[in-house]
């Protein structure tokens, strides 16, 4: 029982960096009917400039792990940023209205020269920081088993609440939410009736480079160390999160994100753990022929 | 007005230019390098402020001589005019190509180096071809190619390792088990949107490389299976002495031994294999079926309205394609005589997937054009190593840009209203 409540703790915390993930894909999905390919290597680019903005704020001490954090968060997220502006603006835009696995294939060029990229510039070893955050509450013991939560977890799991409340606000409530929602029914129409689609489409890259970021430096500080191939795997899971709940919904990418890491951190407990990677795709797999449009997903109607 | 428009070409070239300093500064700037104690931080300005320079010129020259809408046309009509070759032209430069290529053994520079690199090409050349059934004919996406062309492979190790069954009976079946393992996987998805089945497809491709990596009694692990049989010429093994009962290839001729007579045969061996796979596929688009791929490439809906089956149609491309590359992974597994996982990884995918797409999707000799510059750049490149997948990827990124309908040439549907054909 105790081993559970840990497994389910570990679970949501990786389930968050997925969930953070999938939105940035459930996002351009939506919007522009792509799979954003390249969007794990944002998530690895994230996750490199916090590793490096935290050993540039090494010297200076740690005396406010806090204040270190919200550093590091801004730096990542300015800079990320602009990687998903550049992309977008770069590599998909122009290929917008050519046909549909042009700009698919392009994503998959994109995505091969940044890992190289980083590759080269950064070199193949994994790069380890000390941790930042320690510590945490012991919720149970068993014997010799202690069932933790750190501060660090506490801090992901709310952080990420957080975001999705802020998330859903932005796209419920704001003008620019309202003008993504247009370009996503009828891009033509929006655009008639005065929505800048370009630049909805760019803020959208951004966002999800935003997302993309923070997951970034979660999964920075809490396994604490980088290289730049973590961008692939991750970039698939959190795809299949996105599937999972449905593509083009928010709730459902998060939804999808939690499950993923629920049933990873599950299956490393309880079975061979060199496997856990062929679960997921199992499971996207089953859920594709059960339940295409994804738990929360709208079915998908083609039109001519 | 000349000073207004300079003025805008500054400003412009500025913008670009911050944002290559913004792109350039966090990754490029500061390098971690491991210290002693943990991680160290070294920068690296000099190169942000080459790059950047060196951006903030190009694009100012760019927006001043306006060469982009000059220089771009250019490049397009030169592409066009490779497309339009005449019928006979194009199958004149084929025929020429397959000529060249039966007599490249002969020819007196062809020493042991050069017939195995223009193996390896052939290899490519094949998988491009098998991969051509699925991507340019039935436009379908697949980004595990490579999956089809390991369980090729393996069955082919493993069949003759353990039940010493020869080439020539292991080679279909290979094709069989891959052509299977094709319809267990697109069975599902291929009713679902296009861009599922590029995921999945790549989903499936690590997943086989993720359990012959982990499932050692079967596959050996990460050590792969060695000592793999070579082929031999229909029963006459090549070695320099025969076992108990056997003759040798050179016995059999009466030839001097010598070692190039195995890489020669292996070399025609997959020059016949990849011509079967082109052969097949040029028959097939003149079969209703191959019709069915390219019209269901074309407009899903209208086939769906004239009453195809589009999942049943799609599989076949998919299966077949999948067996041709499980061909092409017997044939790898016995040239190379040791196989590991790490020869199955998704880059060879996307490797085998730019042939296709440079090679303009559908188009049989633009694959061979791909195939050969794609493994042959890199092999005469092998001091930039380094940068060459950092190449290869924005050279994926430009060619979509440049001409989404790849380099060589595009196949239009073999059968059209109107009697284009």
């Amino acid at each position: 029982m105790e081993y559970l409540i840990q497994q389910l703790i570990n679970g949501l915390t990786l389930g968050a960096i997925y969930g953070l993930i999938a939105i940035g894909y459930t996002m351009v999905y939506g919007i522009i009917g792509m799979i954003n390919f390249a969007h794990g290597e944002v998530y690895m680019i994230g996750a490199f400039i916090s590793i490096i903005a935290f050993t540039i704020l090494g010297p200076f001490g740690f005396a406010s792990p806090v204040l270190a954090i919200v550093i590091v968060l801004a730096v990542a997220l300015i800079f990320t940023s602009v990687y998903g502006w550049a992309i977008e603006r770069i590599a998909y835009r122009p290929l917008r209205g050519s046909f549909r696995l042009a700009p698919l294939i392009s994503a998959i060029g994109v995505s091969i020269f940044l890992q190289n990229y980083v590759h080269m510039l950064q070199g193949a070893k994994m790069k380890p920081i000390q941790p930042v955050v320690r510590g945490g509450f012991v919720l149970a013991q068993e014997g010799n088993f202690v069932v933790q939560i750190t501060y660090l977890q506490i801090g992901i799991i709310v952080a990420t609440v957080a975001l999705m409340a802020g998330f859903t606000y932005l796209i419920q409530r704001t003008s620019l939410g309202r003008a993504q929602r247009a370009c996503e029914q009828d891009r033509k129409m929006a655009a008639l009736l005065g929505v800048d689609v370009d630049r909805t489409i760019s803020l959208t890259f951004v966002m999800g480079a935003a997302l993309a970021a923070i997951a970034g430096l979660i999964f920075t500080l809490y396994y604490g160390a980088v290289d730049f191939f973590i961008g692939f795997l991750a970039g698939l899971k959190a795809f299949t999160a996105a599937v999972l709940g449905g593509i083009g919904s928010l709730p459902g990418a998060m939804l999808g994100g939690v499950l993923i890491g629920l049933i990873e951190a599950f299956w490393s407990a309880y079975f061979p753990i060199a496997y856990k990677d062929v679960a997921v795709f199992g499971i996207l797999v089953v859920v594709l022929i059960f339940r295409p449009t994804g738990l929360l997903g709208r079915p998908d109607i083609e039109k001519v | 007005m000349a000073s207004q428009k300079f003025a805008g070409a500054v400003r412009e070239a500025a913008s670009v230019a911050l944002v290559a300093l913004l792109l350039a500064i966090p990754l490029v700037g500061f390098r971690l390098v491991d210290g002693l104690r943990g991680l160290t931080i070294d920068t690296r300005f000099d190169w942000v402020a080459w790059g950047v320079s060196a951006v903030f010129l190009g694009r100012l020259a760019i927006a001043l001589s306006g060469t982009t809408r000059r220089l771009l046309p250019d490049l397009k009509s030169v592409g066009a005019a490779l497309s339009n070759l005449p019928g006979g032209l194009s199958r004149f430069a084929g025929g020429a190509m397959l000529i060249g290529a039966l007599l490249l053994p002969i020819v007196p520079f062809a020493d042991r180096y050069v017939v195995e690199i223009a193996i390896t090409v052939l290899i490519y050349v094949m998988l491009g071809w098998g991969l051509n059934i699925v991507v340019g004919l039935a436009g379908l996406l697949d980004l595990g190619y490579v999956a089809f062309y390991a369980v090729g492979a393996y069955s082919y190790a493993l069949l003759s390792i353990n039940f010493g069954w020869s080439f020539w009976l292991c080679l279909p079946v290979a094709g069989l088990l891959a052509a299977a393992f094709g319809v267990m996987l697109g069975f599902p998805v291929l009713r679902l949107r296009g861009d599922y089945l590029a995921i999945v497809t790549l989903g499936f491709g690590e997943m086989i490389r993720i359990i012959l990596l982990n499932w050692k009694d079967f596959s050996g692990g990460p050590n792969g299976i060695s000592s793999i049989p070579r082929p031999d010429f229909f029963g006459f093994p090549f070695a320099r002495t025969a076992e108990e009962g056997q003759t040798t290839f050179h016995q059999l001729f009466g030839l001097e031994f010598s070692p190039m007579h195995r890489i020669v045969f292996l070399y025609y061996l997959i020059l016949i294999l990849a011509m079967l796979t082109n052969l097949f596929t040029l028959r097939m688009r003149r079969l209703p079926l191959g019709r069915a791929w390219e019209a269901l490439r074309e407009d899903e809906i209208a086939c769906r309205a004239l009453g195809i089956n589009p999942t049943m149609i799609k599989l076949s491309a998919f299966a077949l394609g999948a067996m041709f590359g499980g061909f092409a992974g017997a044939f790898f597994a016995t040239r190379q005589g040791f196989i590991s996982p790490e020869s199955f990884s998704f880059i060879e995918s996307a490797v085998i997937l730019a042939i296709v797409v440079l090679g303009g999707m559908g188009s049989q000799i633009g694959v061979v054009i791909a195939a050969a510059f794609l493994i042959l750049v890199p092999e005469f490149l092998r001091d930039f190593s380094q940068y060459r997948m950092v190449l290869f990827g924005m050279a994926m990124v430009l060619i979509m840009l440049w001409r989404p309908q790849g380099l060589v040439s595009h196949r239009s549907p073999s059968a059209r209203l109107g009697g284009h054909a």
